[in-house]
């Protein structure tokens, strides 16, 4: 085996040029798909970094009548929270329109503790605040309706009869996070202010859990754990890593191809040499085994070179980050406006043994022939 | 004789403003908006109309033809724009469905989807669906008397006196001699503006005044709101009894 490997690194060495081409466009490949699903991996560990913190908490406890992908179900999709139940904090949502520079704009009403700390949302602002009805609202939001601090808008709401009421409220903070289901479109008040402004005294729509919480059987309620809720999250992630693996698979096909070129091109060429290995005493296996460490050995010096210039890439992005575009933060889905990539040891194992692997095939393909080989017929130099 | 026909003028009009505070003594506002009542509606209607929904840039026009049986049941079907055309909406005491002949479906509206706005109109489908009767909702009062594009009228406030009226307070001019609303303002409850209504072009048909244009604005929103043109209107006509069936939201 020592005497193939060395072997097969001089005659790859003394290819010059053509094993380097290969090289280059295999290690290209390598850093690709290295950089693709590190990118991912970063997206969906920050991602889920920012939901668990700003929305999901440890879980959601939520009105059976609601149901968050459905407005509809906000009107009756809330009731009087159980008072055994510890280690939550109750949110209300409500329906509500603001009007800033006369336009319509829909809003959700969402009233919280003031003193909660499950979530990220800066609550400890309202109390500090002295005016009657102290609004928070996201950045996403503040630039959707052109508010800043300080700003009053006019609300306008029901009350649980469905009578209209309506008034000004006072922004008093702009929140900036990454997850866009807890900005866009919402307004964050205190609990205790929203249940005046409708009169659903101690009524919820969901509450949000925090570490302690246990969960028991509560009739009315459900829940749903911070694992159930991130499958979705993890599922878009996925489709993003299979939609963009086109890409990078196109990439490493291009490099096999350049491989696999290379052995058909060699084995006709070397036939002479094919020849002189049986001559000496080498079996056909032995030959074809050469040739396929030839072909796979492609891909250890891919790695090397890939890792030459490759670190310091990864180096410095996972330290910089990657800038998004403004517009696709605006999705439902939490994306932060720098992803840091993570390139962790189960990516850079698979990708190697991936590359490897594949190089390994396409090499032993061609290299097949050689067991069918005439050696004398290969000695004289003849086409077969 | 200069002086005499001031004085007959003098005599006239205080004439008038006996007979009309006797008037406003003798009616009370519940008497008042029962005699609107009795002016605006008839045990069937016809009517042909335009509703201009004037928006930030432009303006459009929505013909529709609706039919109504006394005072829960109404049929309507959009004429115009072609856009629109086809469009059945039938409501029957407190259902509504909407018939799209896009989708050749229909659906029931219900819950928060009867907060949304009539085709980008300032009305929303649940201002449409409110039958009861004012009486019924609100305890009313004469507050003052007041004049409006020339005519003399009621100025009444009605303060809701059940839990689930979807206004706090209403004030509603009506004209003294011709029983029409000349002007309507719907309030929160803390007392903020949020809608106006205009009548205007008030038209004798059938022997009663009604007014053939009105004008529905959210006070919260800028604009002019949206214009309701009756084209045509007949009281009383005969409708045939299928039109207040699901089957009439069918493809015609």
């Amino acid at each position: 085996m020592k005497l193939t490997l060395q072997l097969a690194y001089k005659n790859l060495i003394g290819a010059g040029l053509r094993t380097w081409l290969n090289v280059a466009v295999l290690s290209f490949a390598f850093v690709i798909i290295i950089f693709f699903n590190g990118l991912m991996d970063g997206w969906n560990q920050q991602a889920k970094q920012d939901t668990i913190a700003w929305g999901y908490g440890h879980g959601h406890l939520r009105n059976n009548n609601y149901d968050p992908f459905d407005a509809f179900t906000l009107q009756d999709g809330h009731a009087e929270m159980p008072s055994q139940i510890e280690d939550v904090r109750p949110i209300l949502i409500q329906q509500a329109n603001i009007y800033p520079e006369g336009r319509m704009v829909p809003v959700l009403l969402k009233g919280i503790h003031p003193n909660q700390n499950v979530i990220k949302i800066p609550t400890e602002t309202f109390q500090s605040s002295s005016v009657r009805f102290p609004a928070i609202i996201g950045k996403r939001m503040a630039e959707s309706a052109n508010l800043k601090v300080g700003d009053e808008v006019l609300l306008r709401w029901r009350d649980k009869n469905g009578t209209f009421d309506a008034s000004n409220i006072f922004i008093i903070e702009i929140f900036d996070t990454t997850v866009a289901s807890v900005d866009s479109g919402q307004i964050w008040l205190p609990i205790e202010t929203l249940w005046d402004m409708t009169g659903l005294h101690n009524h919820a729509t969901m509450a949000i859990a925090n570490s302690n919480y246990k969960h028991s059987n509560i009739e009315g309620w459900n829940f749903e754990t911070q694992a159930e809720m991130l499958q979705d999250l993890d599922a878009i992630v996925s489709m993003k890593k299979y939609s963009s693996s086109i890409l990078y698979l196109l990439l490493l096909a291009i490099a096999l191809l350049a491989i696999f070129d290379t052995q058909v091109l060699s084995i006709f060429r070397r036939q002479k040499e094919i020849g002189t290995y049986i001559a000496l005493g080498m079996t056909r296996h032995q030959v074809v085994r050469l040739f396929t460490v030839e072909g796979s050995m492609y891909s250890f010096l891919a790695m090397i070179v890939g890792c030459i210039y490759g670190i310091p890439l990864f180096i410095y992005l996972n330290k910089t980050g990657i800038g998004m575009p403004q517009a696709s933060q605006d999705m439902g889905v939490s994306l932060a406006d720098k992803i840091y990539p993570v390139f962790g040891l189960q990516l850079i194992i698979g990708t190697v043994l991936l590359v490897t692997i594949s190089a390994t095939i396409v090499s032993f393909i061609p290299a097949k022939k050689i067991s069918k080989m005439n050696p004398v017929l290969a000695l004289k130099g003849k086409l077969q | 004789m200069i002086k005499f026909t001031h004085i007959f003028t003098l005599l006239l009009c205080t004439s008038f403003v006996v007979q009309l505070t006797k008037i406003s003594q003798k009616l009370t506002a519940k008497e008042i908006i029962e005699k609107v009542d009795d002016n605006m509606s008839s045990d069937t209607q016809i009517t042909e109309s335009d509703m201009v929904i004037h928006g930030k840039r432009n303006s459009r026009t929505i013909t529709s033809k609706t039919y109504i049986r006394g005072k829960h049941d109404s049929y309507t079907e959009y004429l115009a724009p072609a856009r629109e055309e086809g469009t059945k909406m039938l409501k029957l005491d407190d259902r509504l469905w909407i018939y799209s002949p896009s989708t050749d479906r229909s659906i029931q509206l219900s819950g928060h989807m009867l907060r949304q706005s009539v085709m980008g109109s300032d009305l929303s489908y649940e201002d449409m669906m409110e039958d009861r009767e004012l009486t019924d909702i609100y305890n009313a009062e004469i507050v003052s008397e007041e004049e409006i594009d020339g005519r003399n009228t009621w100025k009444l406030e009605l303060i809701a006196k059940v839990n689930d009226a979807s206004y706090h307070k209403r004030m509603i001019w009506v004209d003294t001699e011709r029983f029409v609303p000349l002007k309507e303002e719907l309030f929160a409850k803390s007392g903020q503006l949020l809608k106006e209504t205009i009548m205007s072009n008030i038209t004798k048909i059938d022997g009663r005044w009604y007014p053939k244009k009105m004008n529905y604005k959210d006070m919260l929103k800028s604009g002019k709101g949206t214009d309701f043109i009756v084209k045509s209107i007949e009281f009383n006509a005969e409708i045939a009894a299928h039109i207040f069936t699901k089957g009439s939201l069918r493809k015609s």
